[in-house]
């Protein structure tokens, strides 16, 4: 049974996994439209950390062609809702 | 300044002593006709004739007891032992009766004995000639021990001991004896209870006396091409000892070797070491060092001689080990 | 019978804080085991054990603040006997006694020319003149490097440590106090590491662009392989390449001791990983020129994630031969580094920027690092320096064979 993902769903995970990564930064001030790495101290160790952790959470597959998309909170949401959670 | 000989110098105090004071007289083995075992005396038997100039028997222990007996009569004896080695033969009078007698007569009596004789090595006269035993002589209270190493002092310690009411004891290096040096002619006695800094330096005291000064000098010499600024301390009086110039020194360099010709263990090094420890010790940088002679009786043959002695090289040595270098 | 000491982590550590032990008396512990766990300025540290055998004594208490060298146990190596009995001393000053050792009879009454006494364990050698110097200046000789007759600290240690801290008036003494917190510790450990790098290593400067043309495909068709979590990052290609250019150019991997270099016998690249807090670290990937990329790539991983949760182990902080950084990420294009003492070089990498390149007459568009090498001089020469870095930049052209 596959259930499309809320938008907020996604978002909120998605907050989660950068609080870990990121834990001294305030997420609720972060700009929805653009890059993690212009808003938050994280290098592209961080951000591979990220990737795995995203893969882990939705269990989607991430090429690393696909690494830019997932550089903001919308594009993440935008990626993530097309995939079901399996 | 005129320059004489060590052994000029002594003769020269000694008949400053006979013509001052007419209570004078200096007697001891072949230092009449002989003219002195180390030629101190002569020409002064003919000067002051035989009842002042006197050749004694070879026997030690007579002529320092006929010496306490003279001074304690009110004359004022000048006694010469050929070698410290031979003084040991008259120890018995010198312990048991010069040292003793103000005490145990509750201070009736005193010994104004001047009592001569040559130490140390360094001439292949072998063991029984060549002992450096002034640091036994400095254990004794009730006497004065002194050990000049310049000119002035032998001419002037001899004078200055001549004030003194109690026995006086002077060691002669007998290395010395020919050594040139620069005479003081302020004809001053020396002051009985000072030691002598003979080269001021900032870094390192060497402590010494008698014929050891030399070496110490010439140690420093080195040192001061290497950058090491020594100071040289010359004990001069081992008893009673001025450990407070000692102590003055070693607060200002932190650091101090002392070289004594005794032998190592028990010697008179390792008093002036024990003295600046308990005087210094927080403010030593390092653990005092000492250059002493080997514990073997003094060798013959002269490279063992000079092997078995504090040499310039061994104070090098020591001065080096103690600063890490 | 061993001690156990704490260890010099990096040559700005002066002391640390046990946290707590991880044996007992009485447990067994093994070499290269996890014996204590210790806080420094820079985070909490795993030390290792040195030695196999039983834990005899614990000399220290978690909360203690131990300097550097102090003796904290006691391991009962196998095979030996029971050990005297020592105590940690109640005194301020880090003096540990042991009790004397039974007189030994000798047939030689003379005792040696300044007979240099058997230094009691984790008893610094300290003359009465420095400590009473050290006293009056209010200063922990515990902190101060000893120079005089075996390692003894001299009146001349304590006047050099005073005058220095007085002529760096901004560098506040190395053994902060209890107020200071961590951040503050670390930027003074930071302090007095890099102002002693500055004025005692002539360093020297060279740098080199590199064409990552190869690398960056290679990588990028070999990540398509991988699965997401063992995917590759273009630095460890770099720190791999490094590690086995400094197999060419070993004078680069060594150590600067006591007025000469001495080259390490394994590579160990120590790796710049700035903390989130603020400051950085440098902790070593151990062997670096024998791992695969894979390997580099997880070892990396887990070193950068204890590093920023204060769990690294004692020997990471010990042990790097070389220094690699790299601050591309913030854009910068060249690193001119400084040398973390006594290590004796460090390489810096800037930002992999697209630029024109010329291959055969063609102006093409390729990605390029530039390469910065900064080395200590009196360690080695440009030339080799220069060797040094044409060897990364080879290295690098064949991606395949890292």
């Amino acid at each position: 049974m596959n259930t499309p993902l809320m938008p907020d769903e996604i978002r909120q995970t998605v907050l989660c996994l950068l609080g870990e990564i990121a834990p001294e930064a305030d997420l609720t001030a972060l700009k929805p439209g653009v890059n993690f790495r212009d808003q938050l101290d994280i290098d592209s160790m961080d951000f591979l950390n990220f990737v795995i952790m995203i893969h882990k959470a939705f269990g989607v597959e991430i090429p690393e062609a696909d690494y830019p998309k997932y550089g903001t909170l919308n594009g993440c949401v935008e990626q993530l809702s097309d995939k079901r959670v399996t | 300044m005129a320059k004489i000989t060590y052994r000029e110098a002594v003769r020269a105090g000694l008949r400053e002593a006979l013509q001052n004071n007419p209570r004078v007289f200096l007697m001891g083995e072949d230092v009449g006709k002989y003219g002195g075992t180390y030629a101190c005396s002569k020409g002064l038997l003919d000067e002051f004739g035989p009842e002042r100039i006197r050749d004694t028997p070879l026997s030690e222990s007579t002529f320092v007891g006929a010496g306490i007996g003279a001074a304690l009569g009110g004359m004022r004896p000048i006694v010469e032992v050929m070698t410290v080695n031979f003084s040991l033969l008259a120890l018995d009078q010198i312990v048991n009766n010069a040292a003793t007698i103000r005490h145990m007569s509750g201070g009736q009596f005193s010994i104004p004995l001047i009592v001569r004789m040559a130490t140390g090595a360094g001439r292949q006269v072998a063991a029984q000639h060549s002992h450096s035993l002034e640091g036994w002589y400095a254990h004794i209270p009730g006497i004065t021990v002194l050990a000049p190493a310049t000119v002035t002092d032998a001419r002037g310690m001899l004078l200055a001991a001549l004030q003194e009411p109690d026995p006086v004891f002077i060691f002669e290096h007998a290395y010395l004896y020919p050594l040139e040096g620069e005479l003081d002619e302020s004809g001053l006695p020396v002051d009985l209870t000072l030691a002598a800094i003979r080269r001021a330096g900032t870094d390192i005291s060497l402590i010494t006396f008698g014929g050891s000064l030399w070496k110490a000098l010439e140690a420093a010499d080195q040192l001061a091409h290497e950058g090491i600024s020594a100071e040289v301390v010359d004990l001069r009086i081992l008893r009673p000892l001025d450990i407070s110039t000692v102590l003055t020194s070693v607060r200002k360099t932190h650091r101090a070797v002392v070289i004594d010709e005794g032998w190592r263990t028990g010697s008179f090094a390792a008093e002036v070491s024990a003295q600046i420890m308990e005087g210094a010790f927080y403010d030593l940088d390092g653990p005092v060092g000492r250059v002493c002679s080997v514990e073997v009786p003094i060798p013959y043959p002269k490279h063992l001689e000079d092997a078995a002695l504090p040499q310039p090289e061994k104070i090098l040595q020591a001065v080096h080990s103690l600063m890490g270098r | 019978m061993a001690e156990f000491v704490m260890p010099t982590l990096g040559s700005d550590m002066t002391e640390g804080t046990l946290v707590e032990w991880k044996k007992k008396v009485g447990d067994r512990v093994v070499k290269g085991e996890i014996f204590a766990e210790v806080d420094t300025e820079k985070a909490a540290i795993e030390i290792e054990s040195f030695h196999t055998g039983v834990v005899e004594q614990l000399l220290t208490k978690p909360g203690e603040r131990v300097p550097v060298g102090r003796v904290m146990a006691i391991i009962r190596e196998e095979g030996t006997q029971a050990p005297p009995t020592i105590q940690a001393a109640a005194s301020p000053l880090p003096l540990q006694r042991i009790s004397p050792k039974a007189p030994v009879s000798s047939l030689h009454p003379a005792p040696p020319q300044i007979a240099a006494p058997d230094t009691e364990p984790g008893r610094r050698r300290i003359s009465p003149a420095a400590r009473k110097l050290a006293g009056e200046l209010g200063m922990d000789p515990a902190f101060v490097q000893g120079t005089g007759p075996g390692g003894a600290i001299t009146l001349e240690d304590i006047q050099r440590n005073a005058q220095t801290r007085r002529q760096q008036p901004s560098t506040p003494p190395a053994f902060a106090g209890e107020t200071g917190d961590r951040q503050t510790k670390m930027r003074q450990t930071i302090a007095a590491a890099m102002a002693r790098s500055k004025r005692e290593i002539p360093h020297y400067y060279l740098s080199t662009t590199i064409d990552l043309g190869r690398a960056m495909t290679w990588l990028q068709e070999e990540n398509l392989t991988r699965p997401v979590a063992d995917r590759l990052l273009y630095g460890v290609l770099l720190i791999k390449a490094v590690a086995l250019a400094l197999r060419q150019v070993p004078e680069l991997n060594a150590l600067w001791k006591e007025n000469t270099a001495v080259q390490s016998p394994g590579i160990h690249v120590g790796v710049a990983i700035s903390l989130r807090q603020g400051g950085l670290i440098a902790p070593a990937i151990h062997d670096t020129d024998k791992q695969s990329l894979g390997e580099l790539m997880s070892r990396f991983q887990d070193i950068v994630k204890r590093a920023r949760t204060g769990t690294l182990r004692s020997s990471e902080l010990s042990d790097p031969t070389i220094t690699v950084t790299s601050l591309g990420e913030q854009g910068v294009e060249t690193v001119f580094g400084v040398i973390y003492p006594p290590q004796v070089a460090l390489i810096g990498f800037g930002k992999v920027v697209e630029r024109p390149w010329v291959i055969g007459k063609q102006v093409v568009s390729r990605p390029v690092v530039t390469a910065s090498l900064s080395a200590d001089h009196r360690a080695t020469d440009g030339h080799r320096g220069g060797v040094f870095l044409s060897a990364v930049d080879r290295l690098l052209q064949e991606p395949g064979q890292l």
